[in-house]
């Protein structure tokens, strides 16, 4: 059987015609998907109840791909203490992606410890517009999808072919989206767990005044913040 | 996963999810059990339903004859 048919999209929920070009929004359902990995076949609906970072990058034996991965690799261990798994993609065969994985403990020394899809037919590539056809049509671009627990997408990044990305970043929006969760606050710009959150605007008359003596650092009615 | 080699055999990770399996078990125990990932877990073990060498009957998941052969 060829990668093609090995990695077609076989989600029970969804016909075998090929995916339309797609971009998924924030807030809504992370496209289903089963796809062959360096693990074997996973399916999107195995990470429920954990958090997912699906990121792509455009090639195998490429540099700047190969620095992200050691990024990637080197924050594993930190990213699953949060409860969040790492999924790799690119538009490579099984094969190629198994060999770079090696090539990369062989001259680095670094295991790669999560899996990464083999998407040689673009079926996930395509559900998630990973493809920028302004800069490569055959390539992914350097995109990274947070999906939460439920499935949901909660955060989508996208970074250009040359530009390598920054993982403290990623763990700082996982923090960041989680807090959110837990404390139903809103983090401000370069937020860092520790610092003050922001309360989120009051929307009536009623929680403009209790907001007022509730008792936290407010610079105006509207932007309220406090300590967790 | 892939829990079966190109001969037929269980791989690694295959035979520490059938060995996990003393007591009709949830995806949730097998990856407590063996410290696997939950999400390669679930996928291991419908790997495994697949190739007949374990059943799931109201989620939980139990050897067949043929997987406790492949332990032994």
């Amino acid at each position: 059987m060829s990668n093609q048919e090995t990695n077609k999209i076989q989600d029970h929920n969804v016909s075998d015609a090929a995916p339309a070009a797609s971009l998924p929004r924030l807030g809504m359902a992370a496209p289903a998907f089963e796809a062959v990995t360096t693990h074997g076949k996973i399916r999107l609906e195995d990470f429920r109840g954990t958090w997912v970072v699906l990121f792509s990058h455009p090639a195998d034996f490429t540099p700047v791909c190969t620095t992200e991965f050691l990024a990637f690799a080197g924050i594993a261990a930190e990213l699953r203490q949060r409860n969040v798994e790492l999924l790799g993609l690119s538009i490579d065969s099984p094969t190629s992606h198994i060999a770079w994985v090696r090539n990369i403990k062989d001259k680095f020394g670094i295991d790669i410890p999560f899996p990464i899809i083999a998407d040689s037919n673009k079926d996930v590539a395509t559900l998630y517009g990973m493809v920028s056809p302004g800069e490569s049509k055959t390539e992914t671009s350097r995109c990274v999808f947070v999906i939460d627990p439920n499935g949901i997408v909660r955060a989508m990044i996208y970074y250009p072919l040359t530009t390598g990305r920054n993982t403290d970043e990623i763990i700082r929006l996982i923090d960041a989206l989680q807090t959110t969760d837990k404390h139903g606050v809103a983090t401000p710009a370069n937020w860092k767990p520790g610092e003050k959150v922001i309360v989120p605007p009051p929307t009536t008359m009623e929680d403009v005044e209790a907001r007022l003596k509730a008792g936290f650092e407010c610079t105006d009615w509207y932007f309220c913040k406090k300590a967790l | 996963m892939a829990c079966i080699g190109p001969q037929g055999e269980l791989t690694e990770s295959a035979r520490k999810m059938l060995t996990a399996l003393e007591s009709p078990s949830s995806p949730e125990d097998v990856a407590s059990r063996t410290s696997l990932p939950l999400f390669r877990v679930r996928a291991g073990l419908r790997e495994l339903a697949e190739g007949e060498l374990v059943t799931m009957i109201n989620s939980l998941y139990t050897p067949t004859d043929r997987g406790r052969s492949l332990l032994a």
